[in-house]
């Protein structure tokens, strides 16, 4: 299922070493944290003598030292799981039906397994540490009719480890619903301390509310279904039920003071190693990393930036050459020469060729994704197969060469949706998680259908892992997967060709299915969000691009630029143009609420935004740098009056 | 003269202290001695001072400098389109402050304690809890408004300790945005913010009674920008690179208003406004966007973290700092690299932070050569101008040196003697970097002794260099309270100045270029201005 074999230099040389340095980090973080789980868990107001030195003691304890080795397995195992899931494009479910379908997934099911099983296991080490009555599963009572001793449970310590399951659980279902594991860039470049000092009271405060949220839903429900786990382990160890304790699943049992304090302390705990763990990771992961614009040695070639950009199977890596692209145009005087420069015998500007045909290739795929959402959105699902079969020509891209015989000449070249960098496609062909749009067969909510028609689908198909209208999933026939029906005959994008209707349309509406189609249409901002989900890319391009341009004004020597830039102009007019008449659409402008106080990364929700404010101060860079020489630029004349409406600031 | 200046600059150790006074000529080698700061305060070769300006002209408003002089004349005479408003304190005052009188309409209700203390909540934070449930003693068990009585003392006792050390934290919100305030007499005048666009003739003018007005040349709707948020305005800036976006530090909140620029409306809606704000950080007190317009910071004094904003996606990154009475004042070089937040300079490209621990007092204003190599700043409460030099190789400065010297002067007028120089409130640089007007704070109490603008003659190549231009003067009466250069005019420099009487004026500088533009200077200009400069780059296509 891992696939930790794809062999791209810079998954090996660089993302694996980041990793392993987070999660190193992280390991080295434990007893700190665990310091200050024990001081709290052993707080005590009246006794601070006899609290400090009982904690020190303690701290120096062989059963500390075993708990940190497997805190340390546990640490290691959620950095596995970030490293393995972790995702640049964040995958947006366009209803709640398909939300539910990730949910319950078994992909899903085993990573909640693992998540739970990790939680109890945080939640042993924490009470082993605290001590006291929670210290074993086990303790001797003496029975009462009887008299004798005999070994009893003890709810205290199954409460906990429960409790732990519980937070796993909520952990690894917030994930697929916040998108935990989406991975986002600072708006700033900073170093990896200050960053990871400023960002740590928001994960402390983080961990804290969740804790505190996670403790309240599992008394609640332990009060109703507390004697169900409860029976069931006394059976099935042979444990006998104290009765002359007072037991848990009732109201007198809940309401102990000290029991709830250290519910939420080892909660918090729990969450704080786990979100340290996420943020060590991000920070690393998103840190900048500078690419050689050309090199001296040929073997070194595929590490330079002109030939990173053009990679499109690593998205990590693709992300940070656009942002390495982005700072070098503004910050680094050196390599821009670099970029502007010819190749020695011959005299081409590969360079600049190179990272600028990749740029706009970027754009103009955006801009025909866009299109396209905008032609399915107009003809409201009438011809919704022929769009979005030129939609899914247009935004499909595969590493592999078996689509190549429907192949038109392709206009662009994007990027993937990527589960994660290490999803090939073998690993990531049935899986919902990783590509939200593609049909799930394994999901018990797919129609027999929608099975058939992917029955034939081979996994190298350019379905997987594609950027696809999740508008034109909504007006699709089937449940909550992508009208599947188009890709069996797809047309191309040149020749609009009438489509037969779906082979599903005769399939009579059950009540189970009209309920999931209410359902379906319930998150209207999601198809705008889907859209432009992966646009931090486009808004370095954009960033990039606009600045080489500005700079090359003074700094171009040999006019490299110049014989570029009519279609520099005329992409990104085009671009806006299309951005325009996307936020004319309804709820394309609506903003969402802002989520406070949670690890998941909600800036994928207004990407539009920023991609909109990125795309004008992009066209603002380049014509307040050239001003009225732009009118000697051969471009069409609607262009032209655009652009002079930038000149004059009238945007 | 060097005496004068030295007093309650040093603050050094005293083995320092004879390296000092060596004029100018820090070796390398005696600077790597200092290990104590990174700053020291040299007393500049060609320091400037008030006593070689010309005297001042007081016959009526300074119009304009032609041919080296700064010429005196009748208001009527303007001599562009450029609108120069009026506001007059009454005709702003009336419709001011509703919030306050409305509560008079309503009767008087008692609700439950239970609403009572959760609108106190909502109102006013824990502070407005506690003074709740302390206030109604007789309905709540006494354990507790004994007990929220003592926690209420403790807080206060904990924040006036706080304030005594940092004294700007116990004032009031209003004090506070008029003591940071760039506007000189914030509170009193019709005139709270101004701001040119960058780009084109067009500037806002933030109001008295909050409202904001925009007026272009060329065109007779000003626009009125009103919000339910817009209080206490205290700065203001347009988004640069962008035809409409406008930033507006408010009492509570940071507002960013897109004003389209093709409309006609006279009041567009309060839905063109963002709202960004971010708990604890209020009230900002200044903000700035940076050059490339991808990112706004802003900065409070009672937060010691400044927020670095994407306002396209709302979200924000604070940048800590721990220790200090948090950020006054913020301004970004015009290249982009730096950004001066006082005290602390974080340089731009990884977010580092420069400290320079030396400096005693707040930082009042600072201005950036247009290539952004030297740092003017003036510190509140004193009556010198500091320059500071960044260069790329030796990476932060390593000495301050003093460069004008504003103390009070006299000079024989008509009626009597007339005394200019003072604290200096407001710092301005023109873009091509050869105009800088510096805002002197004059006596209130003494009738000889107005606030005023002295302009100097600039050159930062080969060396630095201040030469005295002369005072700029307004009509009998009015003393200046904010100035800021155009940022594009073409025959010269043009200094928009606030005054007194709420009139908005401005006066052109026409002179020529020295020629003595550097290449970047050159690149900044040609990207301020739409203006073509002499070199072609292509040529003309037949069409």
């Amino acid at each position: 299922m891992f696939s930790l074999k794809q062999n791209c230099w810079f998954i090996k040389k660089v993302v694996i070493w980041r990793a392993v340095a987070s999660i190193a980090w992280s390991v080295l973080l434990l007893p700190v944290t665990t310091a200050v789980f024990v001081l709290l868990s052993r707080f005590s107001l009246f006794h601070p003598i006899q609290w400090i030195s009982e904690c020190t003691s303690l701290l120096t304890a062989s059963t500390t030292i075993f708990t940190l080795v497997v805190l340390c397995g546990v640490v290691l195992m959620i950095g596995f799981f970030n490293l393995e899931f972790y995702t640049l494009v964040p995958s947006i479910r366009c209803s709640r039906m398909s939300l539910l379908g990730t949910v319950l997934h078994p992909r899903q099911c085993v990573h909640s397994l693992v998540y739970c099983t990790m939680g109890m296991l945080v939640m042993w080490c924490a009470s082993v540490t605290i001590g006291g009555r929670y210290s074993t599963l086990g303790t001797p009572c003496r029975q009462s009719e009887s008299g004798e001793f005999v070994t009893c449970l003890n709810e205290y310590h199954l409460f906990l480890l429960l409790a732990g399951a519980f937070m796993g659980y909520s952990h690894s279902f917030l994930g697929v619903v916040q998108n935990m594991y989406y991975v986002s860039f600072q708006p700033i470049q900073q170093y990896k301390y200050p960053r990871f000092k400023g960002s740590l009271p928001a994960v402390v405060k983080g961990s804290v509310i969740q804790s505190l949220y996670s403790a309240r839903n599992f008394a609640a429900l332990y009060f109703f279904f507390g004697y169900v786990p409860k029976t069931w382990i006394a059976s099935t160890l042979n444990l006998q039920i104290d009765s002359s304790l007072q037991p848990l699943d009732s109201l007198t049992g809940l309401l102990d003071f000290s029991l709830l304090y250290h519910l939420a302390i080892s909660g918090t705990f729990l969450y704080l190693t786990w979100y340290l763990t996420v943020l060590l990771f991000r920070i690393y992961v998103t840190e900048a990393y500078s690419f050689p614009v050309q090199s001296t040695f040929t073997e070194d070639s595929e590490q330079c930036l002109p030939k990173v950009l053009t990679e499109k199977n690593t998205s990590v890596m693709k992300f940070l050459a656009l942002q390495d692209l982005a700072l070098l145009s503004q910050h680094s005087l050196s390599r821009r020469r670099e970029v502007f420069s010819l190749s020695q015998p011959g005299g081409h500007p590969h360079n600049w060729n190179a990272i600028s045909k990749e740029c706009l290739s970027l754009l103009s795929e955006l801009t025909q994704r866009l299109v396209a959402h905008q032609d399915a959105v107009a003809s409201n699902g009438r011809v919704k197969s022929q769009s979005a079969s030129s939609d899914i020509r247009s935004a499909s891209s595969s590493s592999s060469g078996t689509e190549d015989i429907l192949e038109t000449p392709r206009l662009s070249v994007p990027l993937r949706t990527p589960g994660s960098v290490f999803k090939s496609s073998v690993g990531g062909a049935h899986s919902a998680l990783t590509a939200p749009f593609t049909p799930d067969v394994d999901s018990p909510f797919s129609s027999p259908a929608i099975r058939r028609l992917v029955g034939q689908q081979d996994p190298h198909s350019p379905w997987f892992g594609t950027v696809q209208s999740p508008h034109v999933m909504r007006r699709g026939p089937k449940l909550w997967s992508a009208s599947t029906e188009s890709q069996a005959n797809g047309s191309p994008l040149a020749s609009p060709a009438t489509i037969p209707s779906p082979p599903a349309a005769n399939q009579k509406p059950s009540f189970l299915t009209q309920w999931m189609q209410n359902r379906r249409e319930q998150l209207p901002e999601a198809s705008s969000q889907a859209l432009f989900a992966d646009s931090q890319a486009h808004i370095w391009a954009l960033q990039g691009l606009s600045h080489l341009v500005a700079a090359s004004f003074s700094e171009d020597q040999f006019g490299v630029v110049q014989t570029t830039l009519p279609s520099i102009l005329s992409c990104l007019v085009v671009l806006l143009e299309a951005v325009d008449r996307h936020f004319k659409l309804p709820h394309a402008s609506s903003k969402p609420a802002r989520t406070i106080c949670s690890m998941g990364d909600s800036t994928y929700k207004t990407l539009r935004f920023a991609l909109r404010a990125a795309l004008k101060t992009a066209i603002y860079k380049i014509t307040t740098t050239f001003g009225e020489h732009l009118n000697a630029v051969n471009i069409s004349s609607e262009h032209r009056k655009r652009l002079q409406q930038f000149l004059e600031f009238k945007e | 003269m060097d005496d004068g200046l030295g007093k309650g600059l040093w603050g050094m150790e005293s083995v320092e202290r004879p390296l000092m006074v060596i004029p100018g000529t820090l070796t390398v080698k005696a600077r790597v001695q200092l290990r104590y700061s990174s700053v020291l305060y040299l007393p500049h070769r060609d320091m400037c001072s008030l006593s070689l300006f010309p005297a001042p002209v007081t016959a009526g408003l300074t119009l304009r400098e032609h041919n080296n002089e700064l010429v005196p004349g009748q208001p009527h005479t303007q001599w562009s389109d450029l609108p120069s408003p009026q506001f007059t304190r009454d005709s702003l005052k009336g419709h001011s402050r509703p919030e306050s009188s409305s509560k008079s309409a309503f009767l008087d209700q008692r609700d439950t304690l239970w609403m009572r203390s959760a609108g106190a909540w909502r109102d006013a934070g824990l502070y407005g809890l506690l003074d709740e449930i302390t206030c109604s003693a007789d309905e709540v068990p006494r354990c507790l408004s004994v007990g929220s009585a003592c926690l209420l003392a403790l807080l206060r006792w904990a924040s006036s300790f706080h304030g005594s050390l940092f004294p700007h934290l116990t004032l009031s919100r209003d004090e506070m945005v008029a003591e940071f305030s760039q506007m000189l007499d914030w509170s009193d005048g019709a005139l709270r913010s101004f701001a040119w666009h960058p780009h084109t003739d067009k500037f806002a003018v933030a109001l008295l009674d909050d409202s904001i007005k925009i007026y272009k040349s060329h065109s007779v709707t000003s626009p009125t920008l009103k919000h339910r948020c817009q209080r206490s305005v205290c700065a203001l800036q347009w988004k640069p690179l962008c035809g409409s976006a406008l930033a507006v530090a408010c009492q509570s909140c940071l507002l960013i208003w897109h004003v389209e620029p093709t409309s006609l409306s006279t009041r567009p809606s309060s839905g063109c406004a963002q709202v960004l704000s971010h708990p604890g950080h209020s009230p900002i007190t200044s903000l700035a966007w940076s050059p490339t317009g991808s990112l706004l910071v802003s900065a409070s004094p009672v937060d010691t973290a400044m927020m670095v904003w994407d306002v396209a996606a709302e979200s924000c990154v604070p940048l800590q700092r721990v220790g200090g009475g948090g950020v006054t004042y913020l301004s970004w070089s015009p290249d982009g690299s730096r950004l001066l937040a006082a005290t602390p300079v974080w340089e731009t490209r990884m977010w580092t932070c420069e400290r320079w621990p030396c400096l005693k007092g707040s930082c009042q204003s600072a201005c950036w050569s247009p290539d952004g190599g030297c740092l003017l700043l003036s510190i509140q409460g004193e009556r010198l101008v500091y320059a500071l030099t960044f260069s790329d190789l030796t990476g932060g400065p390593k000495a301050a040196t003093v460069v004008a010297d504003l103390s009070e002067t006299s000079f024989p007028g008509p009626d009597g003697e007339l005394t200019v120089g003072g604290e200096v409130c407001s710092l301005s640089w023109d873009p091509r970097g050869e105009r800088l007007a510096v805002l002197l704070k004059g006596d209130s109490v003494a009738d000889n002794h107005p606030s005023v603008i002295a302009v100097f003659k600039t050159r930062s190549v080969p060396v630095f260099e201040l030469l005295p231009c002369g005072f700029v003067m307004g009509e009998a009466g009015a003393e200046p309270r904010f100035m800021q250069f155009h940022p594009h005019f073409q025959h010269g420099a043009l200094l928009t100045v606030c005054w007194s009487d709420g009139r908005i004026s401005h006066v052109p500088f026409y002179f020529s270029s020295a020629g003595l533009l550097g290449e970047s200077q050159k690149q900044v200009l040609a990207s301020n201005t739409t203006h073509a400069p002499a070199n072609k780059l292509y040529t003309e296509i037949m069409s």
